[in-house]
């Protein structure tokens, strides 16, 4: 059995594979590197594969808390994950948009599913999930509702800032203006499609596009991105356990060298 | 044997670490006065000719805050941490600072630095836009002769020409050492990994240029003597203003790689140009200046893709490191032009954007390691 653990910057995700590369566990946490998340996880993703800890043969590790997560075999970069997650589940997928809670990474992939070349965001939380939970909380809703809110909207609000903290000032001035939050919702998902489209753009875009991280699970954000880069932009199951089912894939292949 | 190659590199590393210290120490040695020299190219030559020392000004990891009054949160990090550093007297033992106008923020701390530190005794210095023709060297030896009497103000003595060629005999010897030092990196490249090499190239800032060429002469010839080492790991090429801070430096260790080659304007760009050739000292420093190439300066010809391309294939190196100085308007000037043509010479390249006083460098670590595996895969 291979263990594959994500720590994000706000959640953490684990995943286990048998021998055949068949997912018999998954779990997603809400809390990230630094907290009891990742331990969490593997608890729960080994408990629904009806496993205990010395059933792991091998075990990756990889997002942000990678480095100081000392239980792994060994640490890959989130980025080689996302990939070979991807890879895996939509083997036709060229450019993987990794939405996260604190980054954004735009993946090229080759034809025979490898990073090819990758961008990242700068330290700054313009364009990432963090964005979005600012704005939710503005608009006083669970960051789940912003997508339904999206649906109801008449017009985009448009959010020139991509600085995360003045775009909080513009929003409240839009808002006390009278615009209605619905059109506010989609503002900001244009917002952050905007500023992970000139990331696209930096290293280019071919089809087909795949999304992940757990920002993908916002249909508001995806529909605005695919209009932002102009293709269509396809959405894995489960988009948040990507980058920790690369990790296990790693892991098995890694086992049998 | 090891053991004082090990030692020597201690050495260059204590410097490079503790430039204070080292200056205060070479100041002492030497008895001579020091002048500061702000990025990115004076002439050391004539400040050496008048018998003091050349010291480099390149930032270093301070908290900034007074220079806030003068350089907004936007402008290059170098820059803020020399005005931070002026303002707190770091620089109070140099007689002089030379400041060369090469970008904005150095035209700006120019005119600031003399109520900012006012007991620093200022030479500004402007290079022409068009270095490259003959009424640019004759504006530059123009403007060295200015600088020139400055120093001789500075310093109370009279540079004659047999100082300046002196000089330049001790400059030129310089250059040639570091670009034998540089191409030897290729055959150690464990022992002279990417850390121990930028500090090793630092080190020259802080110490007197005759002996530090010796000591790096010294350290070739013990190099020499040993087997070249195997490297299982990447070789790049690294381009930008400088390579720093040191968490950069170990993620690239981390990862097993090592720099083949660098386009730094803290590094080669340096002493990869030799003196020209001119009827007097003035002239052929500038004859020098006008062969240079940096984004800081004019280039019509937009050279820098090629010269990457060259150095990539000479060193056979696996790709490029793009080390962004953030808010540095030259290199980001140059960067698109260059990357077309690495992409068109289909050779992998990392963008890295850096900032001298970055204290997270998780990010940076990140895309260092997904760049290794990615090249691992190819």
């Amino acid at each position: 059995m291979f263990l594959g653990i994500d720590i994000g910057s706000s959640s953490s995700k684990a995943v286990i594979l048998d021998e055949n590369l068949t997912m018999l566990g998954k779990a997603v946490i809400n809390t990230g590197t630094g907290t009891l998340g990742p331990e969490k996880a593997i608890e729960i993703a080994l408990s629904k594969a009806g496993l205990s800890r010395e059933a792991i043969k091998y075990a990756i590790v990889t997002g942000y808390g990678r480095i100081t997560y000392a239980k792994a075999d060994k640490q890959i970069t989130e980025i080689s994950c996302h990939a070979k997650g991807v890879a895996f589940m939509e083997p036709n997928a060229r450019t993987v948009i990794d939405i996260g809670g604190q980054d954004v990474k735009v993946i090229r992939l080759d034809d025979g599913g490898r990073v090819e070349n990758f961008v990242m965001n700068d330290k700054c939380a313009a364009g990432t999930g963090r964005f979005l939970e600012v704005m939710a909380r503005i608009l006083d809703c669970d960051i789940e509702m912003l997508a339904s809110l999206d649906a109801e909207s008449t017009k985009e609000i448009i959010i020139s800032n991509t600085c995360t903290v003045f775009a909080e000032s513009e929003v409240i001035s839009q808002l006390s203006s009278g615009a209605k939050r619905e059109n506010v919702a989609k503002g900001a998902h244009h917002a952050v499609a905007k500023r992970v489209a000139g990331l696209a753009h930096r290293i280019g875009i071919r089809p087909e596009v795949v999304m992940t991280g757990g920002v993908a699970l916002n249909k508001g954000v995806v529909s605005a991105l695919s209009q932002e880069i102009g293709q269509t932009i396809s959405v894995v199951k489960n988009p948040q356990i990507v980058g920790a089912l690369g990790a296990a894939l790693f892991a098995a292949e890694m086992f049998k060298k | 044997m090891m053991n004082s190659i090990e030692q020597m590199i201690a050495g260059f590393e204590e410097q490079s670490k503790y430039p204070a210290k080292a200056v205060a120490k070479v100041m002492k040695e030497t008895g001579k006065k020091a002048v500061g020299c702000f990025p990115y190219y004076t002439p050391e030559e004539i400040v050496y000719a008048a018998g003091m020392l050349p010291i480099g000004l390149w930032g270093g990891q301070t908290e900034i805050k007074a220079a806030d009054k003068y350089l907004q949160s936007f402008c290059c990090s170098i820059m803020r941490a020399n005005v931070e550093m002026g303002m707190k007297g770091t620089y109070d033992s140099l007689s002089a600072v030379i400041i060369p106008t090469y970008c904005d923020t150095l035209k700006c701390i120019c005119e600031n630095w003399k109520t900012a530190v006012p007991n620093n005794y200022l030479i500004p210095m402007v290079y022409p836009q068009n270095i490259r023709i003959e009424a640019g060297v004759t504006y530059m030896m123009a403007e060295f002769k200015r600088v020139q009497a400055e120093l001789e103000k500075v310093s109370g003595r009279a540079i004659t020409e047999k100082d300046l060629l002196d000089s330049i005999e001790v400059y030129e010897s310089y250059r040639k050492t570091m670009q034998e030092f540089v191409k030897i990196v290729n055959q150690y490249p464990n022992t002279l990994n990417a850390r121990t090499r930028h500090f090793i190239i630092k080190a020259a800032y802080f110490s007197d240029k005759k002996s530090y060429t010796a000591k790096v002469a010294e350290l070739i010839a013990e190099l020499k003597k040993l087997p070249e080492e195997k490297f299982d790991g990447l070789k790049v090429v690294i381009t930008g203003i400088l390579a720093e801070p040191d968490a950069l430096l170990d993620s690239f260790v981390e990862n097993n790689i090592a720099f083949a080659a660098d386009d730094l304007a803290q590094e080669s760009r340096q002493f990869r140009t030799c003196i020209g050739a001119g009827k007097t000292a003035i002239e052929m420093l500038a004859r020098r200046m006008s062969e240079q190439s940096c984004s800081l300066l004019y280039d019509d010809k937009k050279t820098r893709g090629q010269l990457l391309i060259n150095l990539v294939k000479e060193n056979t190196a696996d790709g490029v490191v793009v080390s962004m100085m953030k808010f540095c308007d030259p290199e980001e000037f140059d960067y698109p032009i260059f990357k077309k043509e690495l992409e068109a010479a289909k050779i992998p390249m990392l963008y890295l954007e850096i900032e001298q006083q970055m204290d997270a460098a998780e990010q940076i670590r990140t895309r260092i390691q997904s760049f290794a595996e990615m090249m691992a895969k190819h």
